[in-house]
């Protein structure tokens, strides 16, 4: 169940992934984005992280790709124009992109060389009770620094908005 | 997969198929009649002006990006909330370190008029 | 044969189909009718009889609306932005009606021996499950405000999406505090951590618990429930007499219905979460032995309230229908006496009155109020709720942690 569950939606992401890439109007990227963002925290609870992946649905799908469908709408950012593009450019595109995820599974390959297999279930680690845990107490630091960068991120919203403002 | 998700993901295609199918039902018994003028966008009954796809205030943008920092700080007090009772004030010390900062920059955002409407 | 028989029933998949069958049915249905009930009470509000037409006191109002709202000719505008302006509506719809799947109507239960919850299933971050829902909801509107492709749909998609982010931040704060007692984000749990009495008689709910009552933030928690779901006093995204009809301007027919279902259903999660957190859930108001015959008493008022009104009829079919209606409510209170029947209906019944009136104060509150400013809206939302939400949460952790 969980297999097939994992191959489903991992399919998705993936499809979405492209469509982000391959849509003209930046509406339909924004939302193949979303689309992207909700498969993964399936995945994520696919793990067994359960608190992640509710984080996932809240934080990226729905706020941030709200912002980002926000300024589309605000922008009024049209369709992109397809550049011409010639089958010379394809030829030669097409063995640079297997040639550049050949590099990149070569490289996880060889930076986690005994990657142990991930087990359906094996994690149980992941409800908002061990989160909170594991949080307040062992990761206490990260969590206060992460108040200094939500600050920081206050800041540099306002100065960016009221310099649009006036 | 952790325990009790089937049966929500089983209901949500069932919530999805619901307004696919009642859309499509409708599609099918309605009546379709339609000629150019009541196909045109509803105004105040004069010809459109102009296109809607304008430029509009950038309020609505400093009220997303905000919502955006603060609910990541709202989704950080859920854990903590959980584990409350067991961290006791150690845990009201941490939360107020953590909150300090952020109303900090609350009022600062305050006082510079982001959070003004007009 | 009766053996095997409950066995399958008693099977978790089997037993899931039939608990999802029963929550999408009566969920279906409470939308429908909530629709007649918001109708008749604002108008009895306003000294009107609302829908008196269709069956006895418009009680079939709610089909005549749906083979209306079916059969309607279906516009789509020659300049909307064809597959986003059918997505819209979907997806409003979609996130609406998931949400009621956590959400728990009553304790265990025990029927022929099978053992079961009445709930269709509960997670371990069911709040947060509601929240992550609530807050896609805002791509419906956006959606459908941007892609009809007209003035008004677009400035009241943008309004009232700003509106629902402004105001999901107060309200995440406000359930964040009740947390902090039930120590759980599983609705069950929640609910479960509200039994019982203090002093004997003092309901524990959340909104009375020591050391920390929680009324404040049921208000808050109110309040925002109100701006997310696009009520008044806060339906600025549809506000008539500037927008027309704000970002469904442009919908007619079944694809104009599911925002209206949407709202409605959005409406009714809002209720079941604000009795699960600061109501308590399907637990009585008053102890044991007394809480047990409320349901009865208060049926069988209602059922002779009904019949004597039947004596004395005040329009032509009152002699017919009322005495009914009152037969059916004396029945259904002698039902609440079957010992058999206890363990399911009574804590249907606490559940079900803590929605109704939440509901009712919905519907009451709309005929009531008038509309907000927008920049007061968004003033209240950001200078107000979310000071106030902070400053309780921390307030509430100050209580617990100084008395327990």
């Amino acid at each position: 169940m969980d297999a097939i569950l994992f191959f489903l939606f991992a399919a998705i992401a993936v499809v979405s992934a492209i469509n982000v890439v391959v849509q003209r109007h930046p509406i339909s990227s924004a939302l193949s984005l979303v689309g992207v963002m909700g498969s993964l925290a399936v995945l994520y609870l696919l793990l067994g992280a359960e608190f992640i992946a509710a984080a996932q649905m809240i934080v990226y799908a729905g706020a941030i790709m709200v912002l980002f469908v926000f300024v589309i709408m605000l922008l009024n950012a049209g369709a992109e124009k397809s550049p011409r593009k010639g089958w010379i450019l394809t030829a030669v595109a097409m063995p640079l992109l297997v040639l550049f995820l050949g590099m990149v599974s070569y490289i996880i390959q060889r930076g986690f060389p005994n990657a142990p297999l991930v087990v359906f279930g094996q994690f149980t680690g992941g409800s908002p009770k061990d989160v909170g845990m594991a949080l307040f107490t062992r990761y206490l630091l990260p969590f206060e620094i992460t108040s200094v960068l939500i600050l920081i991120a206050i800041i540099g919203a306002v100065v960016l908005a009221r310099k649009e403002m006036e | 997969m952790p325990e009790g998700y089937l049966p929500i993901f089983v209901f949500m295609v069932v919530a999805l198929l619901f307004p696919v199918v009642a859309i499509v039902a409708a599609k099918l018994v309605r009546p379709s009649s339609p000629f150019a003028t009541k196909l045109e966008a509803y105004e105040c009954g004069i010809k459109a002006a102009s296109s809607s796809r304008g430029r509009y205030t950038v309020r609505f943008y400093i009220v997303a990006i905000l919502f955006v920092i603060f609910d990541v700080e709202t989704i950080f007090l859920y854990p903590w909330a959980v584990r409350y009772q067991s961290l006791g004030w150690f845990g009201v010390a941490e939360v107020t370190v953590f909150l300090v900062i952020l109303v900090v920059g609350y009022v600062w955002a305050y006082k510079k008029g982001a959070l003004q409407w007009v | 044969m009766n053996v095997d028989l409950i066995s399958i029933l008693g099977n978790f998949y089997v037993l899931t189909l039939i608990k999802l069958g029963l929550v999408a049915g009566v969920l279906l249905t409470a939308l429908a009718y909530l629709q007649w009930i918001e109708r008749k009470v604002i108008a009895h509000i306003q000294l009107r009889v609302g829908p008196t037409r269709v069956g006895p006191h418009g009680l079939l109002q709610p089909l005549a609306d749906t083979i209306k709202l079916l059969t309607k000719e279906d516009l789509m505008p020659s300049h909307v932005n064809k597959f986003f302006y059918v997505l819209a509506p979907m997806v409003a719809v979609f996130f609406a009606l998931s949400a009621i799947a956590v959400i728990p109507f009553g304790p265990k239960i025990n029927v022929f021996g099978i053992e079961t919850y009445m709930q269709l299933s509960d997670l371990n971050i069911g709040i947060l499950f509601l929240l992550a829902l609530s807050g896609m909801g805002v791509y419906g509107i956006a959606l459908a405000g941007w892609s009809s492709n007209n003035k008004y749909s677009l400035i009241g998609g943008l309004r009232s999406s700003a509106q629902m982010i402004s105001y999901e931040l107060p309200m995440a704060l406000a359930i964040a505090s009740p947390l902090l007692l039930a120590g759980s984000l599983s609705l069950r749990e929640i609910a479960e951590s509200q039994a019982g009495f203090m002093l004997g008689f003092i309901p524990r709910w959340s909104i009375f618990q020591m050391p920390a009552p929680q009324l404040m933030a049921f208000v808050l928690f109110m309040i925002a429930g109100f701006a997310e779901t696009n009520r008044i006093p806060f339906d600025l995204p549809e506000a008539e007499n500037e927008l027309v009809a704000g970002f469904h301007t442009e919908y007619s027919s079944m694809k104009f219905a599911s925002f209206f279902m949407a709202e409605y259903a959005n409406m009714v999660t809002i209720c079941c979460l604000a009795t699960l957190l600061f109501l308590g859930g399907w637990y009585p108001i008053v102890p044991s032995p007394v809480a047990d015959y409320i349901p009865t008493l208060v049926h069988l008022a209602g059922g002779g309230m009904l019949i004597f009104h039947g004596l004395q009829p005040a329009r032509k079919w009152d002699k017919y229908t009322m005495p009914v209606f009152g037969v059916a409510f004396l029945a259904v209170g002698l039902l609440f006496l079957v010992p058999f029947l206890q363990p399911i209906l009574l804590p249907l019944f606490w559940f079900i009155s803590k929605v109704g009136i939440l509901l009712f104060l919905f519907i009451w509150v709309r005929a009531t109020l008038p509309r907000f400013r927008y920049d007061q809206l968004m003033h209240f939302a950001w200078a107000f709720m979310f000071p106030v939400s902070v400053v309780h949460l921390f307030v509430t952790a100050f209580l617990v942690a100084l008395l327990k």
